[in-house]
């Protein structure tokens, strides 16, 4: 499959501060994003995320390196014809309404009147202001300025969409929202790049990651090579025993109430859990073995670097 | 389009501005002042009124232009609405052309106001409406086109407050450069003089758009000089523009 994305030796430092200190943000990125994917970029605050994403389009200039956008230099106006971009904590023209931002940004692309009646109030609908659109953005919620983003990324139809935190401010049921139009963008053929803290998100709805620590790649790839299905323990809560009884059996034993919670690292251990409570007349709440997750990875792999 | 759409959010921007009417209110009430001065002052009345009227829309032009142009980029990259827009297929220069183009406009409408404020107290005064007046005015619009462009190339790179100096000292250096003029008359061929010309030549004179003394008083201005003038402005203009993009080209947007 053609990529995207296709970024090659990214490098970028600045100077900062009264006296001048150079701090090398981006230290030699490589990576590509294929299309028709939704590709997660992850990393903890200043790994470089957001400094990726603002070389990608050219609102910083990198020291070195190749950025490629669906085959063509990230400098060409044509490259960004084809892109969406979502910025972290949009600010936008707060006396505009969302329908005026929306089709400045569509007079921004040049679409003709009838063409920027007929998206806006498709992508009101879409990201649901509806209701709102005749609303300044200054009386707009910060989930609600979110979605009013997520509208102004998608006002050309764009290819490419580039979200940066996009679920960050949003309740559990905007969060929700979202990732399904984004997972719909998806089935639209678009291609997703993304960066997002909230782990679980990521890991519900994206093909591929790349973590960056540093300013530098430690892990890229599929989702599903990275996550394991290795059970790495078990959960088990019951009722109607001591805790005492399962000592030698599990870790993290705890009791509330009558019931007893404890982790069996040991999958062997489990069927003795279950024989040791049928057999003293205890009762099975509930038993969950716990897999390895995305969290799990990114942690381990910024502990490590 | 890209160009008249940014110039057309930053009109919208602008004229929701307080400074700009507290300016504006400045402005009318020293128009409107001059009859007062004039009253208190022996001889030519009409000429008194003309004179500060004319200052008047000078004076508190410059400042909306310097006031108002200084904070337009500026605000955009502190509000980091700049993310957006050049995240679209806008080149830097589109961008700085449609607020510079959208700060003129602004200015267009208020020096309009102004003017209209001034002529209705001049008819009050003689009966006719002075034709003339209009083109010292017209000049001096074409003087707050460029300060508009000089205060777009410091905001640029730097904060309001120092764009505001260096605008005003912009301003400062403009209304006596042409004291160079003087000097070179007075220098003898060689270095220092090659000097002294070249500074003149990179210097903004901006006494090339004060026809105020000639309009007030009646004096002929030969017709080479309006055009010249309007030349050096429309070129000047060009080259602050043409460096505030090159500036805001290499900026990096963090």
């Amino acid at each position: 499959m053609a990529n995207a994305i296709r970024i090659d030796n990214l490098q970028k430092k600045f100077r900062l501060g009264f006296i001048p200190k150079t701090r090398q943000i981006l230290k030699g990125i490589t990576f590509s994003v294929s299309e028709g994917e939704i590709f997660g970029y992850l990393g903890p605050n200043g790994a470089g995320k957001t400094t990726t994403i603002k070389c990608l389009l050219d609102l910083i200039h990198p020291d070195a390196g190749t950025i490629e956008i669906f085959g063509r230099s990230h400098l060409s106006p044509r490259s960004r014809q084809t892109l969406g971009f979502l910025p972290e904590n949009p600010y936008f023209y707060d006396y505009l309404t969302a329908a005026e931002f929306l089709a400045f940004t569509a007079d921004l692309f040049g679409l003709d009147r009838v063409e920027k009646e007929e998206r806006i109030a498709r992508l009101l609908k879409l990201v649901g202001l509806e209701r709102a659109a005749g609303l300044p953005l200054r009386k707009f919620s910060r989930g609600m300025l979110q979605r009013a983003g997520l509208a102004q990324a998608l006002v050309n139809d764009p290819k490419l969409v580039i979200l940066d935190e996009p679920l960050g401010g949003m309740d559990p049921i905007g969060r929700k929202e979202i990732r399904d139009i984004i997972v719909r963008f998806k089935d639209e053929g678009k291609t997703v790049f993304f960066t997002s803290h909230i782990l679980q998100d990521i890991e519900m709805i994206c093909d591929r990651v790349a973590i960056i620590v540093g300013g530098r790649i430690v892990k890229e790839g599929a989702l599903r090579d990275l996550v394991s299905e290795r059970v790495l323990f078990t959960e088990v809560t019951v009722s109607g025993l001591s805790p005492e009884a399962f000592r030698g059996l599990g870790e993290s034993i705890s009791a509330r109430g009558d019931r007893v919670f404890l982790k069996v690292y040991d999958e062997s251990k489990v069927d003795e859990v279950l024989e040791l409570v049928h057999d003293q007349k205890g009762r099975l709440v509930s038993l969950s073995p716990r897999t390895e997750t995305l969290e799990d990875i990114f942690i381990e792999t910024v502990t490590r670097t | 389009m890209k160009i008249g759409a940014i110039a057309g959010i930053t009109f919208k921007e602008a004229k929701r501005d307080r400074i700009l009417y507290l300016l504006f209110f400045f402005a009318a009430l020293g128009i409107g002042g001059a009859r007062v001065l004039a009253i208190l002052t022996v001889g030519d009345r009409v000429k008194i009124i003309k004179d500060v009227g004319l200052a008047s829309i000078s004076l508190f032009g410059v400042l909306m232009a310097i006031l108002i142009g200084t904070g337009l980029v500026y605000k955009e990259i502190d509000k980091k609405t700049i993310f957006t827009l050049l995240s679209k297929p806008l080149h830097r220069a589109e961008f700085i052309l449609g607020k510079f183009l959208g700060l003129v406009l602004t200015l267009f409408v208020m020096t309009l106001f102004m003017s209209l404020i001034f002529l209705a107290i001049v008819y009050a005064h003689t009966l006719r409406v002075e034709g003339t007046l209009l083109v010292a005015v017209g000049y001096i619009f074409l003087e707050l086109v460029l300060i508009t462009a000089a205060a777009i190339l410091f905001s640029s790179f730097s904060t309001p407050i120092l764009s505001s100096l260096f605008a005003f000292a912009f301003y400062l250096i403009g209304h006596l450069s042409w004291g160079l003029e003087l000097i070179l008359k007075k220098m003898t061929p060689g270095a220092g003089r090659t000097l002294v010309r070249a500074l003149y030549a990179v210097l903004p004179d901006l006494e090339n758009f004060n026809f105020r003394t000639e309009v007030v008083h009646g004096l002929p201005i030969p017709p080479g000089i309006y055009f010249s003038s309007a030349l050096y402005g429309v070129c000047y203009t060009a080259f602050i523009l043409g460096l505030a993009v090159l500036v805001f080209r290499r900026r990096d947007f963090i």
